[in-house]
């Protein structure tokens, strides 16, 4: 596999924010991740290529961040904040709500590949605790109950 | 900092910045100023660093070299790593008023003549990339972006850099090794950032809220901020309160309100059958503040008066029906889990205070575990470690065995967390070591390691 032309072209566009090309890894892994989902070994040596980088230099950087991600995602990813202000509004519950809903536990993805349940630190909105997103939409504070419609918009 | 913000919560974009008196700091600037003048109107505003530290914000522009000779390209950066928990003012700032970020990084670029900004944004604010995206793209179009800013000989550009994860990325020395896609590890000190900071080249990094009080100071000087506030130390600050209140959320107030202020009047108060235990003042790695307490002035010298630190100035409360102790392993857990791993006592020690707390929690503790760890917290304590992680995690830990005592010794004694919230419901991360593994109901599958590193635990 090789970058597509929108891929490239996003790379492109990238570059002139660094002034060397090796600084633009971490942008463009998520750059190529937003158009592929997750990043393969495939995916690390097609940037790694642009960039005059190696798979490992990629790699070493990509699994130390928590939002490439080195394993196929879902369709939609939900991340459930577990820290300590929505871990004292009702984390455990909203997160056993999930877990029943989709049928899956933290770190898997549901087998229709709607969806992959992942944990996450502080969102920043402990003041709609308990929170979770799903992609980049915010939601909270929920109830237990709210997570049917919550979901409902991500097909 | 407020001033611009749509009463309909709606992100202010350029024509409402304007309207409420944006960029005429930064035309003033360009104007009349001098840039060492514009330095020393931000050091005679006394203004202090808001991303946790407190430092002045001044007196580090101060260090930047500005002499006719001095070493090109320079840069600006804007820590917008908002990750610790319990912080939320950035995202309330930028998803509310992100014009003021822009302005305050272009004023700040004038005042220690820098050629480039970078803003370095955690990857979960999607919608503070969006408003500020846009603005910049505003700001651009307005010419207060690019070559020769307002007819002036001053050049300047920003680019937003989107994090891939992880709390050590808001170090600030780990952040300029993000931002260069090093691995982002805290670098060593000397050299200081202002002589050699992100490429080597002499660099100045803020908080988002600092940035955001620099247009206000530049449009209307130094003793204008210093008179807004209840505080000797000036200005105002960006708190906001979460918790068991009527009304959690953001607030611009004079720097020094009192917490008591902040939760009773601003906040709404506890919601009703629910007392105040102790308030987190501002993020995971500030000290508890007992309830007793909670008329002490939010601002920096009061705080420490009362064994705590300011921090990002945005408590969370403690109510009296959750579990203390969980509260703090859930703090801790999180500072082990985030750790980067570069230096041992915090890639060790903060595993091993988590676990002895978690054993606390879960009933299995010992009464010689309280001791174990009080010495985590003199081996963590400050300049033992590589960089402030582990300092900071000791902080509500050692507060914790200072104001808990009794609730330690309950949970030992009884061997059972007496709270309702707490116990059972602390997150147990995928492949933690000191946890037992529940045995899975119904036919066993093989183990699930998260797709996201998000833990370090085990690794």
């Amino acid at each position: 596999m090789s970058l597509t032309d929108e891929e490239r072209q996003a790379l492109e566009e990238l570059l002139p924010h660094y002034p060397d090309r090796r600084a633009a890894a971490a942008s463009a892994m998520h750059a190529v991740q937003q158009h592929r989902r997750w990043l393969s070994d495939d995916a690390l040596a097609d940037v790694g290529e642009f960039l005059g980088m190696s798979v490992e230099e990629l790699d070493s950087l990509a699994t130390f961040g928590n939002m490439l991600f080195r394993r196929p995602v879902g369709r939609h990813v939900i991340l459930v904040c577990d820290s300590f202000a929505c871990w004292s509004l009702g984390y455990a519950e909203l997160r056993a709500a999930l877990e029943a809903r989709l049928g899956v536990r933290m770190g898997e993805t549901t087998a229709d590949d709607r969806f992959t349940l992942l944990p996450i630190v502080c969102l920043g909105a402990c003041d709609r605790g308990p929170a979770l997103m799903v992609d980049a939409d915010l939601h909270g504070p929920l109830a237990p109950g709210d997570v049917p419609g919550v979901l409902e918009a991500y097909a | 900092m407020s001033r611009a913000m749509r009463p309909d919560g709606e992100p202010a974009f350029f024509a409402d910045y304007v309207a409420a008196g944006g960029y005429e700091g930064l035309a003033r600037v360009l104007r009349e100023l001098q840039p060492q003048d514009v330095t020393q109107a931000v050091v005679d505003s006394g203004l202090r660093g808001r991303g946790g530290a407190g430092y002045a914000t001044g007196r580090k522009w101060s260090t930047m070299p500005v002499v006719a000779d001095a070493p090109h390209p320079k840069y600006v950066a804007c820590n917008g790593d908002e990750m610790e928990p319990g912080s939320i003012k950035d995202r309330y700032l930028l998803g509310r008023n992100p014009h003021l970020l822009v302005e305050g990084m272009i004023v700040a670029a004038y005042a220690v003549q820098a050629d480039a900004g970078y803003i370095f944004l955690r990857a979960q604010y999607d919608h503070p990339y969006a408003c500020l995206e846009r603005a910049l793209a505003e700001a651009r179009a307005a010419g207060y972006l690019g070559d020769r800013i307002m007819g002036s000989d001053f050049s300047f550009e920003i680019y937003l850099h989107e994090s891939i994860g992880r709390y050590i990325c808001g170090e600030a020395s780990a952040m300029l090794n993000a931002l260069e896609s090093l691995r982002p590890n805290p670098r060593a000190r000397p050299p200081h950032m202002t002589g050699a900071g992100l490429f080597s080249r002499p660099t100045v990094v803020n908080n988002v809220e600092s940035y955001a009080a620099v247009p206000g100071i530049a449009r209307n000087g130094a003793a204008w901020w210093k008179s807004l506030s209840a505080s000797p130390e000036g200005g105002t600050k960006i708190y906001g309160v979460s918790g068991r209140v009527a009304k959690p959320g953001c607030l611009e107030l004079p720097l020094g309100t009192s917490l008591r202020e902040l939760i009773e009047v601003h906040a709404g108060g506890m919601l009703p059958g629910y007392r105040l235990r102790a308030v987190v003042p501002g993020g995971a790695s500030t000290a508890f503040v007992p309830a007793a307490d909670i008329d002490v002035a939010m601002d920096f010298e009061s705080l420490a008066h009362v064994g705590s630190r300011m921090g990002t100035g945005t408590p969370v409360l403690l109510d009296d029906q959750t579990c203390p102790i969980g509260m703090t392993l859930n703090m801790l857990q999180f500072f082990a889990q985030e750790s980067c791993g570069w230096c041992t006592p915090c890639r060790e020690g903060l595993q091993w205070s988590a676990a002895l707390l978690r054993d606390i929690e879960e009933g299995r503790g010992r009464m010689e575990d309280l001791d174990l760890l009080a010495e985590q917290v003199w081996f963590m304590g400050p300049d033992k470690t590589f960089c402030d992680l582990a300092p900071g995690a000791m902080q509500p830990l050692e507060a914790a065995l200072r104001l808990f005592r009794d609730d330690f010794v309950a949970h030992i004694e009884s061997g059972a967390c007496p709270y309702s919230r707490g116990g059972s419901e602390v997150p147990v991360e995928e492949g933690a070591t000191w946890a037992e593994p529940e045995p899975p109901a119904g036919p066993p599958e093989p183990p699930a390691a998260p797709l996201a590193p998000a833990g370090g635990a085990g690794r």
